[in-house]
């Protein structure tokens, strides 16, 4: 099997489903002749043509607009917002209409896109290239959103994405493009070649949306976090030797509440974790669910660790983003609880 | 306290409530005099046509001058009958809706040829991106007027099963886009279609329709990029029919001379044209869907028209405009306009005129009554209520299904 990174795994999904789908189009700001600035779409242009993989003017309205038309017409478009902190010009094409289309038209019509878009901090992004904006988009009824941790669960559930009948949001975290990331901002870049989760097969495979996967079995507590913060939270546990289970939700929507309430019924502990603002944020809504589900098993209020309600900052990025430490806190007051 | 000299500039209207109509501003071309150059025409090289006026029926209601699309009276016919149709239906709705039977209503009294010539000059197969003053596109492309109705009063047989307000129609067969209450989002879904359509190269084209308010959206100059960028085949028509609710069009076209012109800083062929003449809207969008079908991209349209009722059952014109305005409208009414051609031509006559008037508006009766029968909002029966967590995804989530328990249904 091939080592990959996830920008590699994320290209290989592309151009397997290329390969395979005529109706598979690539685009999006630099995604053409250049491959993207972070190269997912890298080669797409040179194997499948201009058609298929090409450069859009720099109007993400416009781009999921044509998306949005394109897919009406039977074609998958896979269109790509080079930063998720640029997505929100496009909003009301995604938000309005790609998510409603289905429902507004009763079936008579679809719109299937895959948004790719990198998220996430931790590379000195700034307040505008750093943005986790996930949890806005799980109030769209109509879209799915994911959001892998690894290059393996990358590969597979973009597949899935563009293979799915809905419009996928899919978020890359950019700080595991890559390689693993601990948190710690002063470690090395580890690579994914060391991973297990960097095993990516060559041919076409896919993952359920709507499946999340305990990554870390453990009985003390449970921690559920996607994206970056999966890795960061095994992180946490190891160096705190705590007997954590750790869930990777992958997909936000529709969320895996069974696994969830499962891990939680037994530990009784529960943490969830996300990289964005703590109001409102995807957290509060996993929280809400598992109180419901799983309130009589509980034996301590559930915990939140999430980035803080401020803009994301440049040069206090470590002190914003929920690293090691704060999961430790987390997990000291849940289990003294 | 109010100053009397605004201290930046807001464009207003001629006129406001209480003083006399007046269009004597408006510069009215004679008809006959544009030019119609090759439809293959680099797109910068129709500038005059962006800032004049096409017309083709003259104040003698004949048709004159290079643009005349020389159609069989059989077609004027045909097309006559679905503006009076798309009249009397409107007029109908309006009723029905006073007397509480629907939500809602927009007539679009005044603009019928814009939207039932533009259907007829394009191929059934080529796909529309309306805004909601379009019916006379699904009246020319033969959709159920019960069907129609059924939507409007969300009954058990509204095809899209109660979830959108009244005339934001959707008519997959009739490849007929579904309408958005959110202004000007077709358009560039309307270029990715066309795009789609070379992409497959099925010799289809699309079209989309916005008004004049709507083109200050940022959707219309999105749209015109990537139609200019990726050369689309799709027409793009600005109906500017002067009024966006109670905003008058110099709102959303400042310094701009014609709305046809913002077509020029795309390079996009653009034509300005009378939008009450039929003929004009005619020849204009097939001239447009030659252009775009034979591979040299998309076109502008500005339908210059006027609406001559209010934006919709939601506001009284009276309060932002004068009195009669519709009236003395410098380019008349499209109906009696295309009627007077064809009595011109020996190919109508008043008797018949009233007597298709009275056919249709006996249609329009009974089909109401039909659409009755199948429920109305106000008594049902409607969609099954279950309905409502339907088609937000192929097969609802767990999400969905509890939820659907929680209802209780």
């Amino acid at each position: 099997m091939a080592k990959m990174n996830m920008i590699q795994a994320l290209n290989s999904a592309l151009d397997n489903m290329m390969e395979r789908d005529p109706d598979v189009i690539s685009f999006g700001e630099d995604a053409g002749y250049f491959g993207g600035v972070f190269r997912v779409t890298a080669n797409l242009q040179t194997k499948y043509g201009l058609d298929r993989s090409f450069d859009a003017p720099i109007n993400e309205a416009a781009i999921m607009g044509m998306a949005i038309g394109m897919a009406a017409k039977g074609l998958k478009p896979v269109a790509e917002i080079q930063f998720s902190d640029y997505i929100f010009p496009g909003l009301d094409q995604i938000v309005s209409e790609m998510s409603r289309i289905r429902y507004r038209t009763a079936g008579a019509f679809t719109t299937p896109v895959v948004v790719r878009t990198p998220c996430g901090g931790g590379i000195r992004g700034g307040q505008t290239h750093s943005m986790s904006p996930e949890a806005f988009f799980t109030q769209v009824p109509g879209v799915q959103v994911v959001m892998p941790s690894n290059p393996y669960d990358a590969k597979g559930l973009l597949i899935a994405a563009i293979e799915s009948p809905d419009p996928v949001i899919f978020f890359e975290p950019k700080r595991l493009y890559n390689g693993p990331f601990d948190g710690h901002s002063g470690g090395a870049l580890s690579s994914w070649a060391n991973h297990p989760k960097g095993e990516v097969p060559e041919d076409h495979y896919s993952l359920p949306i709507g499946k999340a996967e305990v990554v870390r079995e453990g009985s003390a507590v449970t921690i559920v976090a996607y994206g970056t913060l999966v890795l960061v939270a095994q992180a946490a546990a190891e160096k705190a030797g705590v007997d954590a289970e750790i869930i990777d939700l992958k997909t936000l929507v529709p969320y895996d509440i069974e696994t969830i309430a499962h891990s939680v019924n037994k530990t009784g502990r529960c943490i969830v974790a996300q990289e964005a603002p703590r109001t409102s944020g995807f957290a509060a809504e996993l929280a809400a669910q598992i109180q419901e589900e799983c309130f009589f098993a509980l034996e301590a209020p559930i915990q939140r660790v999430t980035g803080w309600d401020t803009p994301y900052p440049h040069a206090h990025e470590w002190s914003y983003f929920p690293g090691p430490d704060r999961f430790i806190n987390a997990m000291n007051t849940v289990l003294e609880a | 306290m109010a100053h009397t000299e605004p201290r930046f500039h807001v464009p207003a209207p001629h006129a406001r409530p209480g003083d006399t109509p007046d269009f004597s501003h408006i510069e009215i071309p004679p008809a006959g005099e544009a030019k119609r150059p090759d439809t293959s025409v680099e797109g910068m090289e129709t500038r005059d046509l962006a800032l004049g006026l096409v017309r083709v029926l003259d104040h003698n209601h004949q048709a004159v001058g290079e643009w005349d699309p020389k159609l069989d009276a059989g077609v004027l016919r045909e097309g006559l009958r679905h503006m009076v149709l798309t009249r009397a239906y409107d007029d109908r709705m309006l009723k029905l809706q006073r007397q509480g039977k629907m939500s809602f209503y927009m007539k679009s009294t005044g603009e019928e040829a814009v939207a039932v010539a533009g259907a007829m000059a394009m191929s059934k197969d080529d796909m529309v991106f309306p805004s909601y003053r379009q019916q006379g596109i699904l009246f020319a492309r033969g959709r159920d007027i019960v069907d129609m109705m059924c939507h409007c009063i969300s009954n058990s047989r509204d095809n899209l099963k109660g979830r959108q307000l009244p005339v934001h129609y959707t008519w997959a067969e009739g490849k007929f886009f579904s309408i958005s209450g959110n202004l000007a989002t077709q358009l560039p879904q309307a270029v990715g279609y066309a795009m789609a359509c070379e992409y497959r190269g099925d010799g289809e084209i699309a079209a989309t329709w916005i008004g004049d308010g709507s083109t200050a959206e940022g959707d219309f100059h999105g749209a015109l990029v990537l139609a200019s960028t990726y050369r689309a085949p799709v027409i793009v028509n600005v109906v500017n029919n002067q009024w966006a609710i109670s905003t008058f069009q110099g709102i959303a076209a400042g310094e701009a001379p014609t709305f046809a012109y913002k077509g020029m800083g795309y390079g996009l062929a653009s034509l300005r044209i009378d939008g009450n003449d039929f003929l004009a809207v005619y020849a204009a969008t097939q001239w447009a869907a030659k252009r775009a079908r034979d591979g040299h991209g998309a076109t502008v349209i500005e339908h210059f028209t006027y609406r001559a009722d209010a934006h919709s059952t939601s506001d009284d014109p009276s309060g932002y405009r004068p009195k009669g305005e519709n009236a003395i409208w410098p380019l008349g009414d499209p109906i009696e306009r295309l009627k007077q051609h064809l009595i011109g031509l020996g190919e109508w006559d008043e008797e018949r005129h009233v007597a298709l008037e009275k056919e249709l508006n006996e249609l329009v009766i009974a089909s109401y009554k039909e659409a009755e029968s199948h429920g109305t909002l106000h008594d049902g029966p409607l969609s099954p209520v279950e309905s409502i967590f339907e088609d937000v995804y192929a097969e609802p989530d767990w999400r969905l299904r509890r939820q659907r328990q929680d209802l209780g249904v």
